[in-house]
C-alpha cells in the first residue's frame, strides 16, 4: 500500500518536474531545441506502468499541458494519446531493446508526435513553422537514456526502500 | 509475467477501440474551442493552479539573474551605471527636445478641435520567464485583470512595440508578440509616410511587409512606426526598420522585410499602454463635416511633427 503511494508519487512528481520543464525559459537560440519532456516522460511509464499509464492518463495528462499552455484544447492530450498508444503496443518490444535502439524508436516516437502537431496546427488553420521544428526529437532521443536511467534509478531505489 | 502477458493480449482490441474514442474526444474538444474559445474560461477558472505553476516555472530564471546581480562585480556594476546615465541623459535632452513639439502638437490640435490622445497613461509590468511553445510567440507578464489590464493593451518597451495582450489572467497575462506569424499591425514610412501593414514572420527578428506597391517610396533602413489605423495601437511609436526590400513572386508588389525595434527577445520589463487610444468608428458630437478631418488628424499630425523634430 505504501509503496504503491510512494509509487503514486514519483508518477505524479515526474509529471509536475516535466510540465516545469516545459515552460523553463531558455536563451532564445535554444528555445526550439527544447526536447517535448513531457512526451519523454510519458513513454517511461508507459513501458514500465501500463497499468496505471494508460491512454486516459495521457488524455489527462495532455489536458493539464493545454490548460497551461493555453492555446488550443485538446492538442497536447490528442499527441499524449497517440504517442501512448504506440508505445502501449510495441511495449513488449521497447521494454528489452537496448538502450540506442530503444532511443531511435523514442525518436521516431517524438518525430511522429510533431507529424501530428503539424497536422493539429494544420487544420486550426497556423502558418507552418520554420524547419527547426524538426531538431527537438533528435535532441529528444539524445536525453532519452539519461530520463529513462533517472527515472528507473528513482523507481528502484523507492521500490528498495521499502 | 502473467500479468504482463495479459495486458499483452487484451491490449491489442481493448485499446484501439479506446483510442479511437480519446482522438474522437479530442478533436471534439479541438473543435469547440476552435469555434467557443472555452479554454480561455476554464483557464480563468483554474488560474489559482495556472498562475503558480508559471511563477514556478520562472523562478530558475529569477534566482540565475539575481544570482547574477549578486556576484557581479563592482567594476562592472558602475560601468552599467554610467551607460545608463549617459542613456538617461541623451533620453533627457531627447524629451526636453520633444516637450516643445508636444505643446505645438498640442496647440495645434486644440485648434483642429480633435481629441488629446497624448497623455500616456502607462503601467510598468514585468516579463514572467515561461515558454509557452517556442513556434508561437506569446509572452507572459506580471499583472493582470486584478490590476486593471484588458484584451487588447498595447505592450512596448523602451524601443518600440512588442505586441498586444491577447489573455487575461487574474494576476498574469499573455501578449501576442508582433513577430507571431498571426499578427498583423499598421505601419506607416516615418520618411516618406507611406502607410502599410506589417506581418509577423515567425522569426524573432523579422517582420514582413509583404505587400507595398512597386512605386511606393520605402527604403532600406526607413524606420517603421505604428500608423495608428485599425485604433487598437497608438500612432507613432517605433515597430522596426526597413532592412531589405525585394521583389515578391509575382512581380506585382514589392516584399519588404524589417527588423522589431522593441528587443523582443531581450527585454525583462515592459510597459502596458493603458488609454485604448482612438475611439474606433466616426466621431461622435460634430456631423460629417468635421468627422473625417478629425480621423485624419488623429493618425496624420506625427509625420508632418517627426521631420521638424529631426533637424
Amino acid at each position: 500500500m505504501n509503496r504503491l503511494r510512494v509509487q503514486g508519487w514519483l508518477l505524479v512528481g515526474s509529471f509536475v518536474v516535466a510540465f516545469l520543464l516545459q515552460m523553463m525559459p531558455l536563451p532564445q537560440a535554444l528555445l526550439p531545441y527544447k526536447p517535448y519532456w513531457v512526451g519523454l516522460v510519458l513513454v517511461y511509464w508507459a513501458i514500465e506502468r501500463p497499468e496505471r499509464v494508460g491512454l486516459g492518463f495521457a488524455f489527462v495528462a495532455g489536458l493539464a499541458g493545454d490548460v497551461l499552455a493555453g492555446e488550443l484544447f485538446g492538442e497536447q492530450a490528442l499527441r499524449l494519446v497517440v504517442l501512448a498508444f504506440i508505445v502501449l503496443r510495441f511495449r513488449a518490444r521497447l521494454r528489452f531493446f537496448p538502450m540506442w535502439q530503444q532511443a531511435l524508436a523514442v525518436l521516431a516516437l517524438l518525430l511522429n508526435d510533431r507529424v501530428v502537431t503539424l497536422m493539429v496546427r494544420g487544420f486550426s488553420g497556423e502558418v507552418m513553422p520554420s524547419s527547426v521544428f524538426w531538431a527537438a526529437p533528435v535532441v529528444g532521443m539524445a536525453i532519452w537514456p539519461f530520463v529513462f536511467l533517472l527515472l528507473d534509478d528513482l523507481r528502484l531505489r523507492l521500490r528498495g526502500s521499502e | 509475467m502473467r500479468t504482463d502477458n495479459t495486458t499483452l493480449f487484451a491490449e491489442g482490441t481493448v485499446s484501439t477501440l479506446r483510442l479511437i474514442v480519446y482522438l474522437a474526444l479530442a478533436v471534439v474538444l479541438m473543435v469547440l474551442d476552435h469555434r467557443g474559445n472555452y479554454l480561455e474560461i476554464l483557464r480563468r477558472t483554474g488560474s489559482a493552479v495556472v498562475e503558480p505553476v508559471y511563477r514556478l516555472a520562472a523562478l530558475p530564471a529569477d534566482v540565475a539573474r539575481a544570482t547574477r546581480t549578486a556576484v557581479v562585480t563592482q567594476d562592472q556594476l558602475a560601468g552599467e551605471n554610467r551607460q545608463l546615465r549617459e542613456a538617461l541623459l541623451l533620453a533627457q535632452a531627447r524629451l526636453n527636445r520633444l516637450d516643445t513639439v508636444v505643446a505645438q502638437n498640442e496647440r495645434l490640435k486644440a485648434l483642429l478641435d480633435a481629441q488629446k490622445n497624448l497623455g500616456l497613461s502607462v503601467q510598468f509590468a514585468r516579463l514572467v520567464d515561461v515558454d509557452l511553445d517556442p513556434f508561437r510567440h506569446r509572452v507572459v507578464v506580471s499583472l493582470g485583470s486584478n490590476q486593471g489590464i484588458e484584451v487588447g493593451q498595447p505592450v512596448i518597451d523602451a524601443h518600440g512595440i512588442m505586441g498586444q495582450v491577447v489573455e487575461v489572467l487574474p494576476s498574469t497575462a499573455v501578449a501576442m508578440l508582433i513577430t507571431d506569424p498571426t499578427h498583423a499591425i499598421p505601419v506607416v514610412d516615418e520618411r516618406s509616410g507611406v502607410r502599410t501593414i506589417a506581418y509577423g514572420s515567425g522569426a524573432i527578428d523579422r517582420l514582413e511587409l509583404p505587400n507595398v506597391p512597386i512605386s511606393a517610396d520605402i527604403k532600406v533602413g526607413d524606420r517603421l512606426l505604428t500608423s495608428g489605423l485599425g485604433g487598437r495601437f497608438p500612432a507613432g511609436f517605433p515597430v522596426g526598420t526597413v532592412h531589405s526590400i525585394s521583389n515578391d513572386q509575382s512581380g506585382m508588389f514589392a516584399a519588404a522585410m524589417a527588423r522589431p525595434a522593441a528587443a523582443l527577445d531581450r527585454s525583462g520589463e515592459v510597459l502596458l499602454l493603458h488609454d485604448q487610444p482612438q475611439p474606433y468608428g466616426p466621431p461622435p458630437a460634430p456631423p460629417e463635416e468635421i468627422g473625417p478631418p478629425a480621423g485624419m488628424a488623429l493618425a496624420d499630425p506625427q509625420p508632418p511633427a517627426a521631420p521638424e523634430a529631426q533637424p
